[in-house]
């Protein structure tokens, strides 16, 4: 059957990450953004609402069960309120998601619980690399094996909260194939660089990191000594991305509209011109679509469908082309005012751009 | 719960609606273009009587009959799904042929949407019989088309006699010349019996076949979806009785925007449909340029970053995330149907997003094949043609822009024009 009705729970969740998204992420994004930080009890908010929790079940520290479905319902609500804060609560997911789908019985044991049953902690994972085409199934860090260790090399970017992170998955290139490699904190090795600039998300401190011989026991293999399958990780990663462009155009959507709605020209409101009001149609219908697109995908994710993966990538190739049309457009419907960073139009614009190269910073 | 599971009976439906596609509309498909206003009569013959046997019909889904002594049991409404999955499918064997479909088409659907049920037993019946019987709509005029309620058709009742005399010309008729010339149809035709009034004056009326005063005066030659035929029809003096009204009597004659709405109404339900057909064309154009590529050795990498894909690829992978994106928008404006969600909104932006969608797909098709693209060798090239329909009837893509605006900004008509 079809069914476009979230369940129950889902809509309770969905209502409180909601009402978070309203109250407490989008008041405050714009502080954020200008300078360049996160309130720390904010952060800590967004994690008490429970979401990564209750997607880890509760024998490895959580109280739920993981479902992509439920998981962008969620982070496209979080995405509405603010990016850049919405992307720091759930860091820590870079490092439990891929574990709970693709860690040993002993890695979920040992490492699911210390991240899920504190407060929030700067866990986190290194897949992008810094060159123009970067590609996760073919990474240019390099890992092999030498007697009972992996031995890693490379160069990591955007790598969120690496400065003081507890512990991170870094992905490597192994015999051609993207795995992930468990990496504690002061690892010998591994060197955090200075804090990146970038275009948008300015709010979220990233940070580039540099692997010079990093020597990991074969336990830290994620999976353990076999490894394992690099496509669910990188699909929730482009469900939670497609989503999140959901959520960013949600926003620019109603701003926009809201605006042209008070507006006067030539002695009507700007959005009772056609011209505008034409650009607003496509901007709504567009979203909607890809909505539906992402949470097909997720629905074939959670349901095991064999396309799921190429599904997951047409609804994220769709997601980051939607976002920069539907952000551009909410500049430019408030003109010469949409340029002005008083209104979070630019922001939004700038933040929707980095959807097409963000896959890695989030995951449901 | 979140669900994209294809419902089973449209599942088995869908394979044998395929079988029919490939086998009946694909092999006749070029033939039926280029013999503009021949009549594929196997393909309506065989599907009249496969649509007698199981139960299909109209435009428009109609209740389940209970049995007697049957048990009152609570079964998920699909008739819209299943529609729009038939039509999908029937389009991707041939839009043209899809559309002389017997079964009453616009007609049915606006009867089914506006009649009373005396109405529907008596106007609808014809369609289940012996003989394939055809049914159409008529709202455009010469001088109106997107602006509907500027049509001067004119109905006035005959108080001697309680019939109603209509007077006018209408244009742009889907299958008029099958409805009222080779098959004892109907044509669900508007007038206003209030010029004065605007939209409040506009009301639907059925004119049958042999209606004296009826005449199809001429034959569209259109770019596409030529197995179709497009009628203008005249009404001079055309006589028909009170009850040919459609809706119940006390709206008859009061000032109501009822007629105008009922209108619209159809097309909420219609929209989606038509887009269905859209999203067809669209998949048979995608599939065909997919199988030319695999054929010149190019295989569509996907999971790469756009940096680097080839231009190719990346168009085939832009199309389908456009193609299943705007599918799913027709599903859930069919699902809000059957589920009695007002989808006013949500079948705009199917039907918006379906013409566009199918324009892109077929004109891109076109250009990446080349060559082979423009030759009238392959059916991309009449697919390109038949696609441009898509975002023109039932509601041009501006008309549903507007509507979709009127929507998303919570305007009337008055306040967004």
């Amino acid at each position: 059957m079809y069914s476009f009705e979230p369940s129950e729970e889902q809509k309770m969740l969905v209502e409180s990450i909601s009402r978070f998204a309203q109250n407490d992420l989008r008041p405050k994004a714009h502080d954020a953004d200008e300078e360049n930080n996160l309130p720390p009890k904010l952060i800590e908010k967004g994690w008490e609402l429970g979401y990564v929790q209750a997607s880890i079940p509760e024998e490895f520290g959580g109280f739920g069960e993981r479902s992509a479905v439920t998981g962008i319902l969620a982070v496209e609500e979080l995405a509405w309120g603010d990016l850049a804060g919405a992307l720091a609560i759930l860091t820590p997911n870079l490092f439990a998601t891929p574990i709970l789908l693709a860690g040993s019985e002993s890695q979920k044991q040992t490492d699911l619980p210390p991240v899920v049953e504190a407060e929030w902690q700067p866990y986190t994972a290194a897949l992008i690399e810094p060159t123009f085409d970067f590609d996760p199934n073919d990474l240019k860090t390099s890992a092999y094996q030498e007697g009972g260790e992996y031995i890693l090399n490379g160069k990591k970017t955007y790598v969120p909260y690496a400065n003081d992170a507890e512990a991170m998955i870094v992905y490597a290139n192994l015999d051609g194939q993207t795995q992930g490699f468990i990496v504690p904190k002061d690892t010998a090795g591994l060197e955090v660089g200075q804090r990146q600039k970038l275009l948008g998300i300015h709010a979220l401190p990233v940070y580039p990191v540099t692997l010079t011989d990093v020597r990991l026991p074969v336990d830290n293999r994620l999976g353990g000594p076999d490894g394992h399958d690099i496509a669910p990780i990188l699909d929730a990663s482009r469900l939670a991305l497609a989503s999140m462009a959901v959520g960013v155009s949600r926003a620019a959507l109603e701003y926009s509209s809201d605006y042209a709605k008070d507006r006067e020209v030539f002695g009507v409101k700007v959005a009772q011109k056609q011209a505008i009001a034409f650009m607003i149609a496509e901007m709504a219908t567009e979203i909607e679509a890809i909505r539906l697109l992402t949470w097909e995908a997720a629905w074939m994710v959670d349901t095991g469908k064999p396309q799921a993966s190429v599904q997951a990538y047409l609804a994220l190739t769709g997601a980051m082309d939607m976002a920069m049309m539907v952000t551009d457009r909410a500049v430019q419907i408030l003109g010469g005012h949409g340029y002005i960073r008083e209104h979070p139009v630019e922001l939004w614009m700038r933040n929707a751009r980095g959807f097409a190269m963000l896959n890695g910073l989030a995951i449901v | 719960m979140i669900e994209f599971e294809i419902p089973k009976p449209i599942v088995m439906n869908n394979t044998a609606l395929e079988t029919v596609a490939i086998n009946m509309m694909r092999p006749v498909s070029r033939y039926f273009d280029e013999h503009e206003h021949e009549i594929p009569w196997d393909y309506i013959n065989f599907m009249h009587m496969a649509m007698r046997a199981t139960g299909a019909g109209s435009l428009a889904p109609t209740e389940r009959k209970k049995k007697e002594g049957e048990e009152e049991k609570e079964r998920p409404r699909l008739g819209y799904q299943s529609l729009a999955h038939m039509l999908e499918m029937l389009a991707w064997g041939d839009c043209g042929m899809y559309l002389v479909t017997p079964g009453g088409g616009l007609g049915a659907a606006a009867v089914e949407a506006a009649g009373t049920p005396e109405q529907k037993e008596k106007f609808l019946k014809r369609f289940r019989g012996e003989k394939p019987v055809f049914g159409a709509m008529a709202m455009t005029e010469p001088q109106a088309g997107s602006d509907t309620s500027a049509i001067r058709t004119t109905a006035v009742l005959d108080p001697a006699t309680n019939e109603w005399i209509l007077n006018g010309e209408k244009i742009f008729v889907t299958a008029g010349h099958k409805s009222l010339c080779e098959s004892d149809g109907l044509v669900v035709v508007w007038a206003t019996i209030d010029p004065s009034a605007g939209r409040a004056g506009m009301r639907a009326f059925v004119v049958e076949a042999r209606t004296p005063g009826v005449t199809v005066s001429k034959l569209e030659h259109k770019l596409g979806i030529r197995a179709s035929d497009t009628a203008s029809v005249v009404l001079q003096d055309a006589r028909v009785p009170f009850d040919h009204l459609l809706g119940s009597a006390e709206v008859v004659r009061e000032p109501t925007t009822k007629g105008f709405k009922g209108a619209m109404a159809t097309f909420d339900a219609t929209r989606p449909l038509v887009a269905a057909t859209a999203i067809g064309v669209a998949r048979a154009a995608l599939e065909m340029l997919k199988e030319m590529l695999a054929k010149q050795g190019v295989t569509i990498r996907y999971g790469l970053p756009r940096q680097k894909l080839t231009t190719v690829e990346r168009e085939v992978i832009d199309m389908e995330a456009m193609l299943r994106s705007a599918w799913l928008l027709v599903i859930k404006s069919v699902w809000m149907a059957d589920n009695r969600l007002p989808n006013s909104k949500e079948a705009s932006m199917a039907k918006l997003r379906a013409g566009d969608v199918v324009t892109k797909i077929t004109q891109r098709a076109v250009e990446l094949m080349g060559p082979l693209g423009y030759s009238r060798e392959y059916l991309l090239e009449k697919w390109f043609r038949d696609a441009k329909i898509s975002d023109i009837y039932e509601g041009t893509g501006q008309i549903n822009r507007l509507i979709v605006a009127r929507h998303v900004l919570g305007y009337t008509g008055r306040d967004l024009r």
